[in-house]
């Protein structure tokens, strides 16, 4: 099949462009989740949403409202992990255990009582990009908007915060609103991402393009950017490579997000002998 | 009547059930140079957080430039030196303009350029804070507090990573800014002998305030003798001028 052909499909065209807003929002909240040192909340809020999806299905909702009915549960448990670890005698790290943990338990107790796991749950597991649906489109290009502004809006306070937090709170930003409003999209971005990579993958799309453009050793604004760019050359070449090769979307993204970090971290090496 | 800059009256701050601050009150008015000092976990910082927002007080009321703190909303009006980054994440990567311009809340001014010069740093401009010795970025962080022109700075222990040189020209800045600008100071550090040469009043905490008033009180207090002993004391209040200078009159040296 010729690459071109590839984009005549309607739902080939609905997952390139899914993909590219959800990598665009997953890569821009990731660069302050990763520096702020909350890279695994992407796995923690992926674990939530996969008993979501269980409970979602066990209730026998459409499939095509399953990513917006997850929603609700997602959002709040990324608001327990905000709450457990402002009381600091819980560590980051620990917090989003917790939640990750009790979000895979009733997952599972969910899944049994529902007979086992289906093929709904598992496109959800490993990720489908190539089922997105209108609703899940709209869902994703609204979450894009709302990110875009808040970053745009935000810019000041949300760069202040990923600095050091308590330096922000001396200069009057209210943190703590900044906080849940951060916490609150990335449980977007984690329902969203499920759908690209898997809740098995989610995380990746949170963590490698950051990590990618933290390489590059550039200003704040410009790594902002290059995580995006190189999110979205991931999901564009990721798609393109699976249905090339008739291999997993999900995981070829992710595979193509590895080899972009690989590509950076080798040409920073090679830069620094050189000198 | 002048508004004060801080005014804090019985304040008490409490962590984990032990009292860290007990019945702290103090007056700090426009154009003043506080130092405070004190032993390690005397509650110096503590107390700076409490004033800054950052800590909330069990006890007592603090009001900034006249307002209670919790309606006070003109941040812009002061710059702080935290004693040291929290943890600064070396990957980082926060140019040190764009930690300076911080100060502007990412507003670009002329003076953005000025205050990268006046630090000696216009040169890091594009340089990531975690790139740079610990000295430069403690000078990215003060040029961050002063971009804004603020009428009230804090300053914990902002010394610490400087060499002598560059801690002497922090000093003299600090006394100039103070002089020239009438901007009101409030800094601590350990070194009493040194903060003595500049501050006008001098607080001294251990948990409450054991000492209010200036260098020359401090010197002449036998309070102060009795708690240090008076070869420290002694050691204290000469440290850093000539034994005739010492206070005899009250003024201070210029630098």
């Amino acid at each position: 099949m010729e690459l071109s052909e590839i984009f005549k499909y309607g739902f080939v065209q609905r997952a390139i462009l899914a993909g590219v807003l959800i990598a665009a929002i997953s890569s821009m909240l990731g660069v302050f989740l990763v520096l702020r040192r909350f890279s695994l909340i992407g796995d923690g809020l992926a674990h939530i949403t996969f008993g979501s999806v269980a409970v979602v299905l066990l209730i026998g909702i459409s499939p095509f409202y399953v990513t917006l009915a997850a929603l609700p549960i997602v959002m709040i448990s990324s608001l327990v992990i905000l709450k457990l670890t402002s009381t600091k005698r819980i560590q980051g790290d620990a917090a989003i255990g917790i939640v990750s943990s009790i979000g895979i338990a009733a997952g599972i107790i969910l899944t049994s009582l529902s007979g086992g796991y289906n093929v709904d749950l598992l496109s959800y597991l490993f990720g489908n990009i190539l089922t997105v649906n209108q609703t899940e489109l709209i869902l994703s290009s609204i979450v894009f908007l709302i990110v875009v502004a808040t970053v745009v809006f935000f810019y000041h306070d949300l760069f202040a915060i990923t600095f050091d937090e308590e330096l922000a709170r001396s200069m009057g930003i209210k943190t703590r609103e900044i906080n849940v409003i951060l916490f609150l999209l990335t449980a977007l971005a984690a329902v969203l991402a499920m759908k690209v990579a898997g809740i098995m993958l989610v995380s990746a799309m949170l963590i490698l393009p950051p990590l990618t453009a933290l390489q590059l050793s550039i200003s704040f604004r410009m790594t902002l950017i290059a995580a995006l760019i190189f999110s979205v050359l991931s999901v564009i070449s990721g798609i393109m490579i699976s249905f090339l090769l008739n291999l997993p979307a999900g995981g070829t993204i992710v595979i193509m997000n590895v080899v972009f970090l690989l590509l950076v971290f080798g040409v920073k090496k090679i830069s620094v002998l050189q000198r | 009547m002048p508004v004060n800059s801080i005014r804090i009256d019985d304040l008490t701050f409490c962590y984990n059930g032990l009292e860290i601050l007990s019945d702290i009150s103090f007056t700090v008015n426009k154009g003043d140079y506080l130092g405070i000092v004190g032993p390690n976990g005397s509650g110096k910082s503590t107390l700076i957080k409490n004033i800054l927002g950052i800590l909330k007080p069990q006890k007592g009321c603090i009001n900034i430039f006249g307002q209670p703190l919790n309606t006070f909303r003109q941040w812009n009006k002061i710059g702080y030196l935290p004693q040291r980054l929290n943890a600064l994440n070396t990957h980082f990567p926060g140019t040190v303009e764009e930690i300076v311009q911080l100060g502007l809340r990412g507003e670009k001014t002329p003076y953005l350029k000025q205050t990268l010069e006046l630090m000696g740093i216009e040169h890091l401009s594009s340089r990531l804070i975690g790139e740079l010795s610990y000295g430069e970025q403690q000078l990215t962080m003060l040029a961050r507090a002063l971009v804004s022109q603020p009428q009230l700075l804090i300053f914990d222990e902002p010394t610490t990573a400087l060499d002598p040189e560059t801690r002497e020209h922090f000093y003299s800045l600090t006394e100039k800014l103070n002089r020239n600008s009438g901007t009101t100071i409030i800094l601590i550090t350990h070194d009493t002998g040194v903060i003595g040469k500049y501050a006008h009043n001098l607080l001294y905490l251990d948990k409450k305030i054991i000492f209010s008033g200036t260098f020359k009180d401090f010197c002449n207090s036998p309070a102060m003798t009795g708690f240090f002993g008076p070869v420290s004391q002694h050691m204290i209040c000469h440290q850093h001028t000539e034994p005739d200078e010492v206070i005899a009159n009250g003024t201070k040296r210029n630098i």
